[in-house]
């Protein structure tokens, strides 16, 4: 398995944190899901209630790793601003970098991504961005410093699955050595297992698992399937092709017209 | 002192960005702070003194994806 910044992970499953119907139900999806990564966000902290402080003690029984993210951030100073915050609360070098550029799509602003990516990576951030399958863009974000790319597979919260696979296949071939992960859009585990297929190195959902009428049912089925995926894409999958070919050999078959 | 604290305003005893933590009941939390837009690590925090009108952001862990 390709590293993430000099960090080998135990699966190729990132799980969000948000969302579920009550935080015994996001640790027990956690817990059946086996996922080697939590994202996790900053959100204002008041003193009365100290949701914060209760949320980072169960993140921490988690036993993972955690990738903080600057979702909701539209501006290259917000999101840079928010990088440090959750270095400095989470204590890692890792971020999620998110630059939103459209509301209807939530789709990334690559220019401002580029341009905070470079920023934070001279800053000794670890940047994994969220990015398009656009491979200018990617190739100008590995430029930029980063060493792991997230395009998406279909607008975050959407459930669409893999949009663009042309696109997605491409960028996987374009780029062999750099780590890749589907970030956002998966519905199903079998989506999943086609990312891991198509040898990308990990999947990063939120919204299937937390949003399923049994959350930790779901986080199993996905941890099946990126299982699966991993296996298949390491066992060396055939070459499709447009005709069929027997595979009962006809050498020796009787003959009986 | 007249602040913006998280978005809200408020009237806050305090002089430094860590009077305003203590004042809030997060002296010792799991938080970051930022003033103004600019983010202040928690090693400034002591000498960051604040004017009145300042924007105080104080975020702490929460869910995300």
């Amino acid at each position: 398995m390709r590293e993430f910044y000099g960090t080998t992970l135990a699966n190729g499953f990132m799980l969000g944190t948000a969302q579920y119907p009550s935080p015994a139900i996001l640790a027990d999806a956690f817990k059946r899901s086996g996922a080697s990564v939590a994202t996790v966000s900053l959100r204002r902290e008041s003193g009365q209630d100290r949701a914060g402080q209760d949320f980072w003690q169960m993140i921490q029984g988690l036993g993972v790793h955690v990738l903080p993210n600057t979702a909701g951030c539209h501006t290259v100073k917000e999101a840079v601003t928010t990088a440090h915050m959750a270095r400095e609360v989470f204590d890692t070098k890792w971020i999620k970098l998110e630059v939103i550029g459209e509301e209807d799509t939530l789709q990334p602003d690559v220019f401002g991504l580029v341009e905070a990516a470079r920023i934070l990576t001279e800053d000794g951030f670890q940047v994994f961005p969220y990015t398009t399958e656009d491979l200018v863009v990617a190739d100008r974000l590995l430029h930029a410093g980063c060493e792991v790319l997230m395009p998406w597979g279909a607008p975050i919260g959407s459930g669409k699955g893999l949009n663009n696979v042309f696109g997605l296949r491409a960028m996987r071939a374009h780029f062999p050595d750099v780590p890749l992960v589907i970030d956002a859009g998966l519905g199903l585990p079998s989506q999943a297992a086609a990312a891991m297929e198509m040898g990308f190195d990990a999947v990063l959902l939120n919204t299937a698992v937390a949003k399923a009428g049994d959350p930790a049912a779901m986080a199993l089925a996905f941890a099946q399937a990126v299982a699966a995926g991993t296996l298949a894409a390491q066992a060396d999958p055939m070459e499709p092709r447009d005709m069929a070919a027997p595979s009962t050999p006809v050498i020796g078959k009787a003959f009986l017209s | 002192m007249k602040l913006m604290l998280n978005g809200t305003a408020r009237e806050i005893d305090a002089q430094t960005l860590a009077d305003v933590l203590v004042a809030e009941g997060l002296g010792t939390a799991k938080v970051a702070t930022a003033v103004n837009g600019s983010f202040v690590p928690a090693g400034l925090r002591a000498t960051t003194d604040l004017r009145d009108g300042d924007a105080v952001e104080i975020v702490a862990p929460m869910q995300g994806g």
